[in-house]
């Protein structure tokens, strides 16, 4: 079988009985922006879990760009070019803005591990610079020199975006990035959303909002209980009627 | 066969010191949330009560000594003696057991006083905060034991009929060249007797089923909602007790110094971390099991073979405990992994 | 103000050594006023200022609690006096050997406990230490000859000595080429050392290296998510600070030839805790400032005796000196250790942040009202 860009493939998951992932099998192309809905429950957190080395699926195999994805650790993923964003928002609180956009440009530049002793910050021009820009972009440079800890949560996970961003990640995974936001935060982070779509950027998406997932996913996977009931193009997951009985229906209008 | 018995026996009354500490310090954590390094001062807070008692007792009047008859003599008699005779004697003779009941409210009002004058200012602090302020506490404790105690030793004995050795060896069978010091039986009979009423306590009272409650799951103690405070002071509470009465017993054993608690308390910090943090059962288990082992690598079979390992073996469980199981023998997950 | 924002500002690290520099050599002369500049302390202050400034890069920087850091110490000067003994009473190879063999117990002990985070980490290191003192009071006397200390003998070999002159009468002492490490001169030997350490934590501090390590405290998952594989980095500035501590064990060899296993013991380990957070932990300063006054007061305190506080209380009616005095002298002399208690406790409960942030309180209070 052929391999698409990310691939996961026959991904089995339980704990203690309880099964989490169903024999799951996906493929996003790349360029693509790939969403995963479902009801709460569904087991979409556990499958980005899976992908991103924090958990390790009983069965089955994801590979990423032909490697394989499983075994690895979380700095090993990121390092081979997979930046996630979280759905409660992990920041460095206790240093500023602009620090927490360095250290992933770092990360990105020097390498998993690198004493890079001798050179002071404020000669890293280039990126002080990238940095600066990135947070202008999210219309976060005014607090730039702020601690990250006491921002509101909306510009706490845009400056998360921001963080993942910096490294041009191959393929970004973005669990809810609009959960928990007023209506005008959220449509700010779809903005932003947008504004990345074009650069070409890979992401999977995992939303519950389906305003989100509606204006932005080429694709839309359905998980419910596990497994994968559906699959394609937003209007065909909207004239499904599979998913219409199993997740639509009780929450288009909520 | 009779020294691989007297070995064990040997770790018996030592494990059980290691478990009733290590037991109040699970006790703290796992509800409260605090790691309090001045665990082992209320150890040797415990043990100075009975210093205290003896020292309440013997308070002496100098007195002729009529069996000297070519000259005055004098002598120190205490009160107790003047008083009621051979009853005063006797008392005397009891200070050990007799300083439980005093030692019991004592504790008490240290552990309360300490709970509400310093610990539960550090329930939302970091851990390190809470190490760091108890750490300056246990000091602060043992600094002045030492200004009313000074630096030395006290001895303080057992009463006299339980000065002897037991002679076990002949009781169950093996040779009766085993004996064994009656005290140090009676420290791992009460030091049974009491982490069996802890757990019974813990186990059919209401309150007891709160404060497990909250060890299997921290924010379980928020949402009972019913004064928590007062149920956090109580367990302290509890806890110096045990930690005091441990102390008490351990009296006789080795004669209370300003010190003992520090020593105590690095072991029993490491017997906490082997037996898993927050679980009661593992505490004990690895308390016992950590002084039988101490006290096997001290028979000198073995210190030939690997010289000085009765110095460390502890040190080197509790590494090799903690690489292959990191959250020790019995440890639950998710309970204080930050 | 935050200390990033004076970090990513702060540029102009050449004109900070030299403001530094001449603070720490001009010592002898602005602490004479406080009767604190006599060789003896001086030297003190500079050996447990490297010290703590090594320790603040670890627990400063990513907040790992170590409560081993005193065997380090000790190792470092258990090699000082063996070099002494063994190679030469110069001492910069007593310090150089010093330094590595701390930094070689530091990956050993750091291979086992960066295993662990949080308590569990400060519980290892303090089983480690324990183990080590336990160790060079028993098994290890040959080397550290026990309970005596180790101490130099006129019958050492000394190789290198040796090749050059003939052993003279009496004990020889620690040379830096011909000019003896006692008083004044070793002070300055201290000193220079202290810059250098000083220079390299400053680099540190405002280097790519340090925003890792101050983003490792601040939140460890994210720095795995973002990239980074954290434990060589807590294993790196686990090492540079036991071989701070190592280099510190050996200037206290270097100032005074012998070492015993009680420098080893864990809470001298809880002094130099005491020491970095009194200041400010993570302050780059605040260390050095609370060796200054720990040992300060150390020396004062420590010295005084009841009759000492008889005279100075004399002016009271004498119905209360009697009171005062034994009051007071629960924390004095022997009851030295109970000040540090005290004062371990006061610092932690009512300013967490050590003696920079207060200042810093104090300051943005001026400021604000401005």
């Amino acid at each position: 079988m052929e391999n698409s860009f990310f691939q996961i493939q026959g991904v089995n998951k339980t704990f203690g009985g309880l099964i989490a992932l169903d024999n799951v099998n996906l493929s996003v192309e790349q360029g693509t922006v790939h969403a995963i809905i479902g009801p709460n429950g569904a087991g979409k957190s556990t499958l980005l879990n899976c992908c991103i080395g924090k958990l390790k699926p009983d069965t089955g195999t994801v590979t990423f760009d032909g490697r394989n994805v499983i075994g690895k650790t979380a700095y090993e993923i990121n390092q081979i070019g997979i930046a996630r964003v979280f759905q409660t928002p992990e920041i460095f609180p206790e240093l500023s803005l602009i620090k927490n956009v360095m250290i992933p440009a770092f990360a990105k530049r020097d390498g998993q591990f690198k004493i890079n002793w001798f050179k002071s910050l404020i000669d890293e021009d280039a990126i002080y610079e990238e940095a600066v820009k990135i947070l202008d972009d999210f219309g976060l440079k005014e607090q730039m020199r702020h601690h990250a800890g006491n921002m509101s949560r909306g510009d706490k996970r845009r400056l998360e975006l921001a963080m993942s961003l910096i490294q041009h990640p191959k393929l970004l995974l973005l669990d809810e990035p609009t959960a928990g936001m007023a209506r005008h935060d959220t449509n700010k982070t779809i903005e932003t959303l947008k504004k990345i779509k074009k650069s070409g950027m890979t992401k999977i998406i995992i939303e519950h909002d389906m305003h989100v997932v509606f204006s932005l996913a080429d694709k839309i996977s359905v998980l419910a209980q596990g497994a994968i009931i559906a699959e394609g193009t937003p209007d065909e997951i909207k004239g499904n009627p599979v998913v219409q009985e199993a997740y639509l229906g009780g929450t288009e209008d909520a | 066969m009779d020294a691989i018995f007297i070995q064990l026996l040997n770790g018996l009354d030592k494990g059980g010191a290691y478990a009733l500490i290590a037991l109040g310090l699970t006790l703290t954590f796992g509800t409260l949330g605090v790691v309090n390094f001045a665990h082992g001062a209320l150890f040797m807070l415990g043990a100075f009560c009975a210093v205290t008692m003896q020292k309440l007792l013997t308070i002496s009047k100098t007195v002729k000594d009529t069996s000297i008859t070519f000259f005055d003599a004098y002598k120190e008699q205490p009160y107790l003696e003047i008083w009621w005779g051979d009853t005063g004697t006797m008392i005397i003779d009891y200070s050990v057991p007799i300083s439980i009941l005093f030692a019991i409210p004592v504790m008490l009002m240290i552990g309360i006083i300490m709970e509400r004058g310093l610990i539960r200012y550090f329930y939302r602090r970091t851990h390190a905060e809470q190490i760091l302020v108890t750490f300056g506490l246990a000091i602060v404790i043992q600094e002045i034991v030492r200004h009313f105690y000074g630096a030395n030793p006290i001895p303080t004995p057992a009463p006299d009929i339980v000065s002897g050795s037991a002679a076990i060896g002949s009781a169950i069978g093996l040779s009766d060249s085993v004996v064994y010091p009656w005290w140090r039986l009676i420290y791992f009979a009460f030091s049974m007797s009491i982490i069996g009423s802890v757990f019974a306590f813990l186990k059919y009272t209401t309150f007891g089923l709160v404060v497990r409650a909250g060890m299997a799951d921290r924010d379980m103690v928020g949402l009972l909602g019913i004064n928590i405070e007062r149920r956090f002071t109580i367990v302290f509470g509890m806890a110096s007790i045990v930690a005091g009465l441990a102390g008490v017993m351990y009296a006789p054993i080795l004669p209370p110094d300003y010190h003992m608690g520090m020593d105590f308390l690095v072991l029993s910090f490491v017997v906490v971390v082997v037996g898993g943090m927050g679980s009661l059962e593992g505490a004990v288990l690895a308390g016992f099991l950590l002084g039988v082992l101490q006290s096997f690598a001290a028979m000198n079979e073995i210190k030939a073979i690997l010289p000085g390992i009765d110095q460390i073996i502890i040190y080197l469980v509790a590494v090799v405990v903690l690489l292959t199981k990191p959250r020790g023998l019995m440890g639950r997950k998710g309970v204080f992994e930050d | 103000m935050s200390p990033d924002k004076k970090i990513l500002r702060l540029n102009n690290i050449w004109l900070t050594m030299l403001l530094f520099s001449l603070g720490v050599l001009t010592m002898p002369w602005w602490l004479e006023p406080i009767g604190a500049a006599y060789p003896d302390l001086l030297q003190k202050f500079a050996i447990f200022g490297i010290f703590a400034i090594g320790y603040n890069i670890l627990f400063g920087l990513t907040g790992y609690l170590s409560f081993g850091h005193a065997t380090f110490l000790g190792v470092g000067s258990y090699t000082a006096v063996w070099s002494f003994k063994l190679l030469s009473m110069n001492v910069l190879p007593a310090i150089v050997l010093s330094m590595l063999f701390a930094g070689f117990f530091a990956f050993l002990i750091g291979y086992v406990s960066l295993r662990r985070s949080g308590i569990y980490f400060s519980i290892l290191t303090l089983a480690f230490a324990q183990m080590s003192y336990n160790l060079a009071y028993s098994v290890l006397t040959p080397i550290t000859n026990g309970e005596t200390g180790l101490q130099l003998s006129k019958q050492d070999p000394r190789i290198f000595d040796r090749l050059f002159f003939e052993a003279g009468e009496g004990l020889p002492s620690t040379t830096l080429f011909g000019l003896d490490m006692n008083g004044y001169q070793g002070f300055y030997f201290c000193a220079v050392l202290l810059i250098i350490a000083f220079f390299i934590s400053l680099k540190i501090f405002n280097s790519p290296f340090g925003l890792s390590l101050r983003a490792i405290k601040s939140n460890q998952t994210r720095m795995s998510y973002t990239g980074y594989h954290t434990r060589p980095y807590l294993m790196a500035a686990f090492i540079i600070s036991g071989m701070y501590a190592g280099l510190a064990g050996g200037l206290l060899a270097v100032t005074d030839p012998l070492a015993g296993a009680e420098r080893m013991q864990w809470t001298a380990s809880g002094e130099v805790v005491l020491m970095t957070i009194l200041g400010g932990v993570g302050t780059l300063l605040g260390p050095l400032l609370g060796v200054g006054i720990i040992k300060y007061l150390e020396n004062i305190f420590s010295s005084v005796n009841s009759q000492t506080l008889h005279e100075f209380f004399a002016f009271l009616p004498d119905s209360i000196v009697t009171l005062v005095v034994n009051f007071t002298g629960l924390f004095v002399g022997e009851g030295w250790h109970l000040t540090l208690g005290l004062l371990f406790m006061i610092i932690v409960i009512f300013l967490p942040g050590g003696l920079m942030q207060g200042f810093e309180k104090i300051k943005n209070r001026f400021t604000d009202k401005a």
